[in-house]
């Protein structure tokens, strides 16, 4: 009897020990050099694998900047959109290597067809997708460029950060916009546009995206440009450009003069985050309606005051709705 | 009856519903103002060789064709070419359109506008294709692919059956089945025209069981014809699909992603054969054709011939006017037409009808859970799987879908007609069909 | 103000509802079959498994899930009469409350209701129910004709459980089949048996009904039946006098109704026709291989439970024959 409890345990530690012996050499044989940077840079990556990068995921683009750091000593097109410019020094002092710094990116709804703007003219039934429906119709307000309010941008967008405002039926973007880009591409009318969060958020941007002629596009939506170049004659650093009836307001010569938005005889280009301006003795008539971007200012707390505008430009359009 | 040919996979019956069924064809007056989109076929639009303010005669050309997959467009009316604007067509988008102003009705010079009937073509099958050509001839059933593309064959590839498409499953429409009861004998001619062009001895005219007026009509006039026959077909939908129809009537199957030639067929809808008759034998271009307008709620639901650009809301007027109570206005048969945004759409080649449906039957019903009756892939035609494919396109596996053959589906409608939890299966097919065509072609660029 | 929607614009007037309804109707036969044989009881049995179906699925769907109310549509129903017809009448009321609560609460309910369970939700509360309390649901009310008694007073075993046990104890079948039912008896479900599956004409009726209604197709109950007669007419022919003849196999136990109202689920079965006729050719296996070498004398609702289980495996391994996939000869 024990002598079967003895052979059996040499033969089991015997059998253990050729496996591990075996083990070590095909481990030592088959061992993949992995640069242990590459590690080091995904743990400072977000790991939200959302491919704002350009790369599929996180660990590829952890693969390209160590290699990259390696073969070019630059990082310079490299840019991980969610990290932004901390996570990207991060990776830079990992190497051993400095970054450009480069200004932050927001994602910019150009659509202000609201329910109000760009009242529906038809009623569409089916399923809920931009793309299928972009194949189908127009849009319910008869506006062929215009937000179908369908949210495929909401459906792609991995950080919460888009969301469907069902008073407006238009895509608002909040604060945790990380600029990956998703719902750029998600957008089947190229609707959704990366810009620099500019400095202390203020932008200026187009809301509309419409190459009709004036006389088409204001038929659908009261808010639409219509191109008529006013903007672009005001402005004073080249920014604004004119193209099939549409303006487009280049971020980089922008100088944030905000005197396109006051020419703008259709309330079609957006301030976002400036305080209200006083109102002028000779031109206090009009209330700008379009002073404030509904989709920023949502989390911004301390824009007190944009927020109290946001909720006038709100119940205006409740009661119009009504 | 016995026992008659159709398809065999799937397939639904719904209801006909043929309520212009017989009604003599009516000639619409020509209306004070026409919009020809220049993209009237499927492929490249054609580019305008007209500016504004030209003086336009009935039939002169006005844009050529914009590469190999695209046709001619001719002036459909005498006028000024009073605009060239984008002007929303039943796409519901604003598409580049020549707009001309109505002066009169002057035909251009070597178009023969009268209804003598000529039987004998001597024409060479290549002068036959540049004529059907010039004449800017698409398919009429409402593809509008252009007609001399698909008669030149292929090199390597070899024609042996011309299937003249008669069938016209959709339910509500008459506008073909009306043309052959009409213009019986231009059709015939039309189709050895045709046999003529693509070097085939044998025509086989399809028409489904229930139309046996038309059947009889076509089997008397072409009873003389050498290689002309009728074949009358089993009533189910979609048996006007071109792959249904070979399949019916040659009992050969289409290769998934390949071209009827493929198996040696052609297939040309009736109203094509006519065009193509008066193409040739009379100059005339495709500025006109027949529209079936009906409806339920329509007093007066009529074949109308009509000129291309003619307003939507031109015959419906002639049908009786606008009802209060429609829901809907359908470009097309039921099954496959397009929901239009508005009546003033212009009419297109490939306008085969317009449907008014009423307000309480425009609406969807409520969609309910799938049950996985299995319903979807019994009555599919192509041998898919329409709720695993609506599944995958919903979650947005399109690789999947793609593997599962979603690019196969012909948009027939029947699985969505027939799931008994109302499922919108098209809609999440047509997505999956988009989807899976953008990886595609990001694929073939790479 | 128009409508915009993807064609097709007609939609055909079959609905989940309709299809609910006709295998409610389709049930109708062995419905009065059962109260004819079994009383008051079993109306009993039949309304109180319906009513707490009904009652539990919009419970759950009202205060767990939180989501639109579906009780109409006529699928618990469906479940209720199903559970109630593979009782025995003489169950008592307390346990076909909890059958009803198993059969839609786990059965149907967990996986997130219609359309998405993976098993029958009936059979899964009736094999809950065989286990948790075997004597109640295996002693079985001799059927009388209602006009005779209204209460169950004599009980005795189904003629698959006589011949069982009979065979166990060293029988043989023609010292057996005296006491056995004739098969005229068996038809018409002058037998023991829960409440629905007595009589196979009735069921039969009921099947023929739902192929002409088009709610079911015949792949799956011809597969189940036939595999079960060859499978018994195989063992009755190498040894008569232990093997029950495939006639009496056909027309006892659950088969029937298990081939045609069960397996036929649509829910829980393949959807191609290979699918299904190999999904009912493993039904009818398995039946007879319980029924012949298994511990119980009834196999129907363990095999197609069984057979469930692999349905997602067969659906991807039976596709439909893809148009133009097949070379030409030509």
């Amino acid at each position: 009897m024990d002598n079967v409890v003895f052979i059996s345990m040499l033969v089991l530690g015997a059998l253990g020990l050729v496996s591990a012996i075996i083990l070590y050499f095909v481990a030592r044989k088959f061992k993949v050099f992995e640069d242990p940077k590459i590690d080091e840079v995904e743990a400072v990556l977000p790991n939200a694998n959302c491919g704002g990068c350009g790369y599929p995921g996180c660990r590829p683009f952890a693969e390209v900047t160590t290699k990259k750091a390696k073969e070019d000593k630059s990082l310079d097109d490299l840019l991980c959109p969610v990290g932004g410019n901390d996570v990207m020094k991060m990776i830079a002092d990992i190497h051993g290597l400095s970054i450009q710094e480069r200004d932050p990116m927001i994602a910019v709804v150009r659509c202000n067809g609201t329910f109000a703007h760009s009242p529906e003219k038809v009623k569409f039934e089916g399923v809920t997708s931009c793309s299928f429906a972009d194949a189908l119709f127009a849009g319910e307000g008869g506006c062929q460029y215009g937000c179908l309010g369908l949210g495929d941008c909401v459906d792609a967008c991995g950080f919460d950060a888009i969301n469907m405002d069902a008073e407006t039926g238009l895509p608002v973007v909040n604060d945790k916009c990380t600029a990956c880009g998703a719902c750029v591409i998600a957008c089947p009318r190229d609707i959704i546009e990366l810009r620099e969060k500019g400095p202390k958020d203020k932008r200026i941007f187009v809301s509309c995206v419409n190459k009709d002629k004036g006389a088409t596009a204001i038929k659908n939506c009261d808010v639409a440009c219509i191109g008529c170049g006013k903007c672009e004659k005001v402005c004073e650093f080249d920014a604004i450009t004119i193209s099939n009836f549409l303006s487009y307001i280049d971020f980089d010569k922008c100088r944030l003069c905000r005197k396109c938005v006051e020419v703008c005889p259709t309330n079609s280009i957006w301030e976002v985050n400036f305080k209200p301006r006083k109102p002028r003795p000779e031109k206090a008539v009009k209330p700008k309606q379009n002073s404030v971007n509904v989709a920023t200012a949502t989390l911004i707390t301390s824009q007190k005051i944009v927020s109290g505008t946001k909720n006038t430009e709100r119940s205006n359009i409740d009661k119009s709705e009504n | 009856m016995g026992f008659l040919k159709t398809f065999v996979l799937g397939g639904i019956h719904p209801p006909e519903n043929k309520l212009s069924a017989g009604k003599p064809i009516r000639s619409l007056s020509v209306p004070v103002q026409v919009v020809v989109p220049m993209g009237q076929n499927l492929g490249a639009p054609s580019k305008p060789v007209v500016k504004r303010g030209d003086k336009v005669k009935t039939g002169q050309l006005i844009a050529e064709a914009g590469g190999f997959i695209s046709s001619n467009v001719h002036s459909p009316v005498s006028g000024t070419i009073f605009k060239i604007d984008n002007m929303m067509d039943a796409s519901g988008f604003r598409r580049p359109a020549f707009i001309i102003k109505v002066e009169g009705d002057e035909w251009m010079d070597g178009i023969d506008n009268t209804e003598t009937f000529v039987k004998d073509v001597t024409l060479s099958s290549e002068e036959i294709i540049a004529k059907v050509k010039n004449a800017g001839i698409v398919g009429m059933g409402g593809a509008t692919f252009p007609t001399h593309v698909k008669l030149m064959v292929p090199p390597g590839r070899n024609a042996e059956y011309l299937i003249i498409n008669g069938v016209e499953c959709e339910p509500y429409l008459t506008a073909d089945h009306q043309l052959m009861l009409e213009k019986g004998p231009e059709i015939v001619v039309g189709t050895k025209i045709l046999m003529k062009a693509l070097k085939v001895n044998r025509a086989v005219i399809g028409i489904e069981n229930n139309k046996p007026d038309a059947i009889k009509l076509m089997r008397d006039l072409t009873a003389e014809e050498e290689g002309i026959v009728v074949q009358p077909l089993k009533v189910k939908y979609p048996q006007g699909g071109e792959k249904q129809l070979i399949k019916a009537v040659t009992n050969r199957e289409v290769p998934s992603g390949k071209l009827p030639i493929e198996v040696g067929c052609v297939v040309q809808n009736v109203g094509t054969a006519f065009a193509v008759y008066e193409a040739v034998t009379k100059n005339k271009p495709l500025i006109e054709r027949v529209v079936t307008v009906t409806g339920k709620a329509l007093e007066n639901p009529s074949n109308l011939r009509v000129r291309i650009g003619t307003p939507v809301r031109a015959l419906v007027d002639e049908a009786g006017g606008f009802p209060d109570d429609t829901g809907k206005i359908i470009g097309g048969g039921p099954m496959m037409g397009k929901a239009l945004a508005t009546l003033d759409v212009p009419v297109v080649k490939g306008t085969s009808g317009i449907l008014l449906q009423r307000e309480e039957a425009a609406h969807r019903p409520v969609e309910g859970p799938c049950i996985r009756c299995s319903k979807c892939t019994q009555v599919c035609p192509m041998g898919l799987e329409p709720f695993l494919l609506s599944r995958l396109a919903r979650v947005g596996n399109y690789e999947a879908a793609e593997g599962e053959g979603v690019m196969d589906c012909i948009e027939c409608g029947s699985c969505q007609y027939t799931c008994p939890a109302k499922i919108p299966l098209l809609d999440y097919l047509r997505l999956g069909k988009n989807k899976v065509g953008v990886l595609i072609r990001a694929r073939t660029k790479r | 103000m128009l409508t915009i929607s993807g064609s097709p614009h007609l939609h055909g007037d079959n609905s989940t509802k309709k299809i609910m309804y006709g295998v409610v109707t389709a049930m109708l036969p062995a419905m009065v079959v059962a109260i004819w044989y079994f009383g008051l009881g079993a109306l009993e049995i039949i309304v109180l498994s319906v009513g707490f179906s009904l009652f539990f699925e919009w419970l759950i769907q009202k205060y767990l899930i939180k989501g639109p109310l579906t009780i109409t549509d006529g699928s618990a129903m469906v479940t209720g009469i199903l559970l109630a017809f593979n009782v025995p009448s003489n169950l008592p009321w307390w346990m076909i409350i909890i059958g009803a609560l198993v059969a839609i609460g786990i059965g149907k309910m967990s996986f997130g209701g219609l359309g998405k369970n993976i098993f029958n939700p009936a059979l899964v509360s009736r094999v809950f129910l065989l286990v948790s309390f075997p004597v109640a649901m295996t002693s079985w009310p001799k059927p009388s004709p209602i006009t005779k008694t209204l209460v169950d007073t004599i009980t005795g075993p189904t003629p698959l459980g006589f011949v069982k046990e009979g065979l166990g104890a060293g029988k043989t079948l023609a010292e057996l089949s005296q006491h056995l039912p004739g098969y005229g008896q068996q038809l018409m479900g002058q037998m023991g048996g829960s409440l629905g599956e007595v009589s196979a004409l009735a069921l039969i009726i009921g099947g023929i009904y739902m192929l002409w209604k088009k709610i079911i197709t015949w792949e799956i109950p011809v597969s189940v039946l036939v595999t079960v007669f060859v499978f018994s007419g195989i063992l009755w022919q190498i040894d008569p006098l232990h093997y029950t003849n495939p006639v009496f196999n056909l027309l006892t136990g659950g088969i029937m109704l298990g081939a045609i109202f069960m397996a036929t689920d649509m829910v829980t079965s393949p959807m191609t026709r290979g699918g299904q006729l190999l999904f009912g050719f493993g039904i009818g296996l398995i039946t007879m291989l319980i029924r012949v070498w298994g511990a119980y004398p009834e196999g129907v609702s363990f095999a197609i439970l069984l057979m469930n289980s692999v349905v997602p495996l067969i659906n991807k391994g039976f596709k439909p024959k893809r148009f133009g996939t097949v070379k030409m000869a030509a």
